[in-house]
């Protein structure tokens, strides 16, 4: 398609509002490049390791995505796990740049050992509780739980998502028998779907990733146990404006539609 | 020569004591005394030493005729069983575990006819945690023994025979007494394997306080939010391991040594 240049003068006059618009986008763009242009020689490149509590997977694989298409040569490299771990590994000495904890305790181990500094709370999850499709059991709230011959999987106490757990059940009054106490939320979904037990209490996040294999049963004493999902610089990370980047994709206006679909309730 | 030898022979310890040696000068003395008395710490504890007990009891019943078997087949049976022994050494521990849930769990392919029909399930109890043991320990036995039987002297039983022995007593009086202290070093290995057993444990029999918390489970949690606490349980893991197979070999197989 060719647009003679001649026409061009004349478009301009017809339509000043629009121009005086693509004028301020013209200026933001370059604001925007003198921003990410500051302090930094050439625009941020190279490789940014993120270590992100497991229920982010999903949602930081695709921010990622969108992450490295803006910025050519640039590459995400995560380490999903529970943030517990994470955080031991980082207090250890683990090279990272960025910290997504699925628990503000997890997230303090962090900064209290002075390897992570100023964390922003970005988005919260709750449990619910997950059954096999079709709730074949009829489980309907924590109390059913308890029931005998339910067998059930949770997080154990020492990870954010068995510390929520604990507070659901502590807030319900509910004792369960002999749950399974696994070591993050991903081994909790997992033994349900391979069918292991009936029910698990999992992240909304998670029982939406496997909405094909789950349902979802929401149970009032969830809001109390909400977690707040912090994300913080490393201190010692050496591409401190490609995780300052990063961490503002997070946390900004544009990602927020990305979490709620995934079951994160945004800020 | 000697020298020569003692160079790598010197890296070899160093590489095997030094971790211990940082174990040690992380542990928390003061609180170990805290630490083993819990009793979570004594319920783990007890769950380790019968489940890894149990397997090795399993190891032995299982193994020592499948070493047997493995001295006298020839050709392709031999290969095809020696990969079937040697893999679960290969397979990383969490592997297993997921293969043996596919097989044995709820869902699984022996698994799920057993629960339909009995109602009963393997997953999360001490017996799920002795298959995971049993799993990764066996090839250690099986190796052992068949070292021992190819080792042996088998005219021994040759001459048992021609004395008029049926198979049965030849194997019962003649090749059990001769390969014994190859069973024992074999069964030693695979209980010593059995108790550190990790990875298939937390997969396929989970963490259940006093029927499927093992040490290794309660080492990794603890790690999690108390790594002084995570040390002084491997501290107490590597002791107790350490005086039950001392006192056992100088019972055992004092020859051996």
């Amino acid at each position: 398609m060719r647009i003679p240049a001649g026409d061009l003068p004349g478009a301009r006059r017809g339509r000043p509002r629009r121009t005086r618009r693509s004028r301020l986008s013209g200026a933001a763009v370059a604001l925007a490049v003198a921003v990410a242009g500051c302090g930094a020689p050439a625009a941020p490149a190279g490789r940014l390791t993120v270590f992100a509590a497991a229920s982010l997977t999903a949602t930081f694989q695709a921010l990622a995505g969108t992450f490295e298409k803006e910025r050519a040569g640039t590459q995400v490299v995560f380490h999903f796990a529970a943030s517990s771990t994470l955080a031991q590994q980082l207090v250890d000495g683990a090279p990272a740049d960025v910290f997504a904890a699925a628990s503000p305790e997890t997230m303090a181990t962090v900064t209290r050992a002075g390897v992570a500094a100023g964390p922003q709370t970005f988005v919260r999850n709750q449990l619910v509780i997950g059954v096999a499709e079709g709730n074949p059991k009829n489980l309907r709230s924590l109390a059913d739980l308890a029931r005998p011959g339910v067998a059930v999987a949770r997080c154990a106490a020492q990870v954010p998502c068995g510390v929520a757990a604990d507070r659901a059940l502590r807030a319900a009054d509910v004792t369960l028998r002999g749950p399974t106490l696994e070591l993050n939320a991903n081994a909790t979904l997992t033994k349900l779907t391979l069918g292991e037990v009936d029910a698990a209490l999992i992240y909304r996040t998670d029982a939406l990733a496997a909405a094909a294999a789950v349902d979802a049963v929401d149970f009032p004493q969830s809001a109390a146990a909400a977690t707040d999902y912090p994300i913080a610089l490393i201190s010692r990370g050496d591409r401190k404006e490609l995780a300052a980047a990063f961490v503002a994709l997070v946390t900004g206006e544009r990602s927020a539609a990305a979490f709620r679909r995934a079951g994160f309730t945004t800020l | 020569m000697s020298r020569l030898l003692a160079v790598p022979a010197g890296l070899a310890v160093a590489l095997l004591a030094a971790p211990l040696l940082g174990l040690l000068a992380r542990a928390p003395w003061a609180a170990l005394g805290h630490w083993w008395g819990r009793a979570e710490t004594v319920e783990a504890l007890r769950t380790s030493l019968l489940t890894a007990s149990g397997a090795t009891l399993v190891c032995v019943v299982l193994g020592v005729p499948l070493a047997a078997v493995l001295t006298r087949v020839r050709g392709w049976a031999r290969r095809l069983l020696r990969v079937a022994v040697l893999l679960p050494l290969i397979l990383p521990p969490v592997v297993g575990g997921v293969a043996l849930l596919l097989v044995f769990g709820r869902g699984g392919l022996l698994g799920a006819p057993v629960y339909r029909w009995w109602g009963v399930s393997l997953p999360f109890t001490p017996g799920a945690v002795v298959l995971a043991q049993v799993f990764v320990g066996l090839p250690f036995l099986v190796l052992a023994v068949e070292g021992a039987l190819r080792a042996a002297d088998r005219r021994v039983e040759d001459a048992a025979a021609t004395l008029g022995a049926g198979p049965w007593t030849v194997f019962r009086r003649v090749t059990v007494p001769l390969v014994a202290p190859g069973v024992l070093a074999g069964a030693a290995l695979s209980w010593a394997r059995a108790v550190g057993e990790f990875g298939a444990t937390i997969t396929f029999a989970g963490n259940v306080p006093g029927r499927s918390r093992t040490v290794p489970v309660a080492v990794y949690l603890a790690l999690e939010t108390d790594p002084a606490g995570a040390v002084a349980l491997s501290l107490l893991l590597l002791g107790v391991c350490a005086v039950v197979l001392v006192a056992l070999r100088d019972r055992w197989w004092g020859g051996l040594a």
